[in-house]
């Protein structure tokens, strides 16, 4: 360590033996910063231990995930160009007709569920704990249960989607009610107008842009998600990348990665331009 | 006594109203152009898609039926054993419902370790180079643009099947989700203690413990932590491609249809997740009030 300058002119130990007070810490304090590592290190032991993790395991993986990402160069189609881009067409379908459907099934939804336009709270309570529930249930798992009443396919995908979104955006939807003035509904009240005016000239100009901007949003990232649900053979481009890994044609993995990459990105690209023209710099997003 | 309401004068009020006219009118154009563009895209979707509306009216029964069917068969009278009945692995599945909380756990520290040091790279105000940023950024992109799901795949495949695979999958999911959350808190700092720390004669990793960390670790936690609520999601879900979690049980009770099973591991997973999010959220009002992103 190098000395320190005598910059104050005094000496340094002297200066804080006088501000010694100030200076120290809280008793609470000390013990939460030597504890704090302590429980953070043994609950990484014990989670490890307890999910059986043997570090044996780590080598010979990374061994085998260089040999993988050495036989994915480069990409290749492996012939199957047309199959893929069908598949992605699939999944760029999946996820524009899931969060499509979503979005009309959760409209008429969330001003039920909205306070300030519910008709009676009884209902407004049911259909709230309805959408929490389907909200809690991931996308894959609602796939899985539609491969099984529609059948394999896209088809599987876009209802599996369209009723895992239909929860979030009725939330999300009924919130941007809840954020609106009640003052505009009532002046078209006043004037005269029934309660569908009043919905129509009153709330949805104050919400449109902000469930548009929503709507997007979610088009974006369930293009990502669309990608995966065809692992559990609910359509779209995830079901020849879970093929390609299981037969070890890493480089017809990397080709549907890069494909996936490319899409998603362009997908991104116009949703963003969208967006910004609706609403434009303020991103009102979840 | 009768009120008359002053009137602009005929031609002006005629020339206002066209006006008016043409803007609704080129309001509603464009309204009906935006609907066309959605209706056939809405259309090409559904041939792509193979929408099939009489093989959903056809299967909309087995719909109902399906959630009739997995509902527990429980009656007031025998009561407890029912439920007994329907939770007949419970402690097994509560010793995996263990497991896919500690995935996420241990995912979620791997993520936000790795993305808390990549973001100072990545960050434009303290990045010590435009190449390491560049790398930096492209990094955090393919790992958050590539779904856990096929990071699971690979790795039950290069790894074996288990938790490790899981682990691994969704901390490098998080590695890029988060490390683009923290390197823009880092761009958002206030930059007079960095000055401060350079000015002193600090290098990079002086500025960054002292002028940066200091500022920024209750958002960082903040956002493990919220990483962490989706984590466990994705947990309970790895386990469909073998990754671990309770995941493989509800995937066998699904394709296999154990009815009942799928309700008890599926309401499981709600309680899980709502306790989870319930806990998080405690700490992270407690930390300090992040401006909700």
């Amino acid at each position: 360590m190098r000395a320190h300058p005598d910059i104050l002119g005094e000496d340094a130990a002297a200066v804080l033996a006088r501000h010694h007070a100030v200076l120290r810490k809280s008793r609470g304090r000390r013990a939460l910063e030597l504890g704090a590592p302590f429980a953070l290190a043994a609950s990484i032991v014990f989670s490890v231990w307890w999910l059986d993790i043997s570090f044996a395991q780590i080598g010979p993986g990374l061994l085998e995930l260089v040999k993988f990402v050495a036989l994915m160069f480069p990409p290749s189609t492996g012939g199957h160009l047309a199959l893929f881009l069908t598949s992605m067409g699939e999944t760029l379908a999946i996820a524009f007709l899931g969060t499509l459907i979503a979005a009309a099934v959760a409209a008429p939804l969330s001003l039920l569920a909205a306070k300030n336009t519910a008709p009676s709270q009884l209902l407004r309570f049911m259909i709230r704990r309805l959408l929490d529930t389907i909200r809690g249930i991931d996308t894959l798992i609602w796939a899985l249960v539609f491969v099984g009443v529609v059948g394999l396919g896209p088809f599987a995908g876009i209802l599996a989607m369209a009723v895992s979104d239909s929860g979030a955006f009725g939330k999300l939807f009924s919130e941007a009610i809840e954020a609106t003035e009640a003052r505009q509904r009532e002046t078209v009240i006043a004037s005269g107008g029934s309660r569908w005016m009043a919905l129509r000239f009153g709330l949805l100009p104050q919400i449109l842009p902000v469930i548009a901007g929503q709507i997007l949003y979610f088009f974006e990232s369930n293009t990502r998600s669309a990608t995966i649900i065809g692992i559990v053979g609910a359509g779209g481009i995830g079901l020849q990348l879970s093929e390609q890994i299981r037969t070890y044609d890493f480089d017809q993995v990397a080709f549907i990665v890069l494909l996936i990459l490319v899409a998603v990105a362009a997908i991104d690209w116009i949703s963003g331009k969208l967006r910004f023209a609706i609403i434009g710099r303020r991103q009102a997003l979840p | 006594m009768t009120a008359t309401i002053p009137t602009l004068p005929q031609a002006r009020l005629d020339h206002l109203l066209a006006a008016y006219g043409r803007e609704v009118a080129r309001r509603r154009r464009r309204a009906a152009l935006a609907l066309a563009v959605i209706v056939v895209l809405a259309l090409v979707a559904g041939r792509y898609g193979e929408v099939d509306l009489t093989n959903l009216l056809d299967h909309l029964s087995n719909l109902s039926s399906y959630f009739g069917r997995i509902m527990p068969k429980l009656h007031a009278a025998s009561l407890s054993a029912d439920v007994a009945d329907w939770y007949w692995d419970f402690f097994g599945w509560l010793k995996l419902l263990l497991d896919t909380v500690l995935i996420a756990y241990l995912a979620t520290l791997a993520g936000a370790a790795g993305a808390g040091a990549v973001a100072f790279l990545a960050a434009a105000n303290l990045a010590p180079n435009r190449y390491a940023r560049w790398g930096a950024k492209r990094l955090l992109e393919f790992c958050r643009t590539v779904p856990d799901l096929v990071f699971a795949l690979l790795f039950v495949s290069a790894f074996g099947l288990g938790p490790l695979a899981g682990v691994l999958a969704i901390a490098i999911h998080s590695f890029g989700t988060l490390g683009k959350l923290f390197t823009e808190v880092i761009e958002n700092i206030d930059m007079n203690p960095v000055e401060g720390v350079r000015s002193a004669g600090g290098r990079f990793v002086d500025v960054v413990r002292f002028g940066a960390l200091p500022q920024i670790l209750p958002n960082l936690a903040s956002y493990a932590l919220l990483r962490f609520e989706i984590n466990v999601r994705s947990s309970s879900i790895v386990g469909f491609v073998g990754a671990g979690g309770i995941g493989q049980d509800l995937f066998v009770a699904i394709r296999k249809f154990y009815y009942t099973d799928v309700s008890a591991i599926l309401l499981l997973i709600i309680v899980t997740v709502a306790v989870m999010d319930l806990l998080t959220e405690r700490i992270r009002h407690r930390l300090h009030p992040v401006a909700r992103a």
